[in-house]
């Protein structure tokens, strides 16, 4: 396998909880298996902030509840050949979407926000104030799935998705076997 | 009606499979005893077939019938496992789940969900091309042993037909039309009505999804190891075949 040149592979968390980067970890020894296979490009697990080269393959965990995550979430359209939607979040928002339905009114961010910083039984915010820093993102109206941002060539679906979904989709699709999951590896949980 | 009538027996086929039928038989039926699986997600054991969902749709003589309310008829050809009607089942089951609040990871019934089984039996993976309708709907936790969360609901109506013909009582019904058309209640809230969580209606195998909630045992049994994570949907109908 050493005279094949090595695919580049990038990765980011959006809107997620880290969880399936966890569950990249969760591939354990057949890490290094994999590492004969690719280069880690910008990435968490690089601690890369930019891309350095183009790459084969980007992996996006999360959806967009912010401005930030959609500008790196087009910026991995245009560095990747391949875009790999992982986990639930990634695919259809998930939890973080819950504040687009279940907070639904004519302003469901300001009742979102409200609840979590002002009105809610539990909190303790000296300041009564939503946190308006400069620095931080804006928030989107929504939270939405990544395929609503940019085209999303695969999806690897659960919450968070096995170390063997993800091992068994990476590598076939390295050697250019994939040709769908298996049905009793898909998992929404 | 299939019982007294045993003798009366012809045959069909599914897939190019022989199966034998009663007079008065439903395809689904038919089907069902023999081992051959349709997808259903309305249809359940023991309640009157509704015919709704239309999951179980099969081509008979070429045309597009409810495998559940159609009766059988001998010397069908019917078609179940084609491309074209598991592509069209993928369609429905993408379309339920974009219509309601489906939030596997946080759903008590991950993993007991036939919604869920039913996505994962038809492969449901690819990049989705529906919005997500993210409807507002409520939560009533006003029963001391029962929950409803109708972010959840289907419309699949069996446990209207359970509460109606099983427990006699009509704790559920339709109301409104179209897209607007919901399972409500026969009251202001679920501890309005006589609801008891010993009901069939209120049993775990009458509601496909989560939203009727037995409260006080969420998570007995933890995820993974629940009915559909270890086997499909309908694995244990194919198993008789075997």
């Amino acid at each position: 396998m050493s005279e094949l040149p090595k695919a580049r592979i990038a990765t980011a968390s959006l809107a997620g909880c880290f969880g399936c980067h966890m569950a990249i970890l969760d591939i354990d020894e057949r890490l290094i298996e994999l590492m004969k296979l690719v280069d880690v490009d910008r990435s968490p697990l690089t601690d890369k902030k930019r891309f350095t080269q183009r790459c084969d393959i980007g992996i996006i965990e999360g959806g967009c509840c912010n401005e930030e995550n959609v500008h790196v979430l087009h910026d991995f359209r245009r560095n990747c050949d391949v875009l790999i939607a992982l986990g639930q979040c990634a695919i259809m928002g998930g939890l973080p979407a819950m504040r687009n339905a279940i907070m639904h009114s004519d302003a469901p961010l300001r009742e979102c926000l409200d609840e979590a910083y002002i009105t809610g039984r539990y909190i303790r915010n000296t300041t009564h104030n939503v946190p308006n820093d400069p620095a931080l993102p804006l928030l989107l109206d929504e939270v939405y799935p990544c395929s609503q941002v940019v085209e999303i060539d695969y999806q690897i679906p659960g919450c968070a998705p096995g170390g063997d979904i993800i091992f068994d989709t990476l590598s076939r699709l390295l050697t250019g076997k994939f040709q769908g999951f298996e049905r009793e590896m898909i998992r929404f949980d | 009606m299939s019982g007294t009538k045993k003798e009366t027996g012809f045959s069909f086929t599914i897939d190019g499979v022989e199966v034998t039928a009663y007079a008065g038989q439903t395809i689904m039926e038919a089907a069902d005893e023999a081992g051959v699986y349709i997808p259903r997600l309305c249809d359940h054991q023991g309640l009157r077939h509704q015919g709704s969902c239309r999951v179980c749709t099969v081509k008979a003589g070429g045309r597009s019938v409810a495998a559940c309310t159609q009766p059988a008829a001998p010397g069908q050809a019917v078609e179940n496992e084609t491309k074209h009607l598991n592509k069209m089942r993928r369609d429905l089951v993408e379309m339920l789940f974009h219509e309601g609040n489906h939030l596997c990871p946080i759903c008590e019934a991950s993993g007991n969900c036939e919604l869920q089984a039913m996505a994962y039996r038809l492969d449901m993976t690819e990049t989705t091309r529906f919005p997500y309708l993210e409807p507002c709907r409520a939560l009533d936790a006003s029963h001391p042993d029962i929950a409803l969360d109708t972010n959840r609901c289907i419309s699949c109506g069996r446990c209207i037909r359970a509460s109606q013909d099983v427990d006699g009582k009509g704790i559920f019904g339709y109301v409104g039309r179209g897209i607007h058309r919901r399972v409500a209640v026969n009251g202001e809230n679920l501890a309005d009505t006589d609801a008891e969580v010993s009901d069939h209606a209120i049993s775990r195998e009458v509601c496909p999804v989560g939203c009727i909630i037995r409260k006080r045992v969420g998570f007995v049994t933890p995820i993974g190891e629940r009915e559909f994570d270890n086997g499909l949907i309908g694995h244990e109908i194919e198993e008789k075949r075997k």
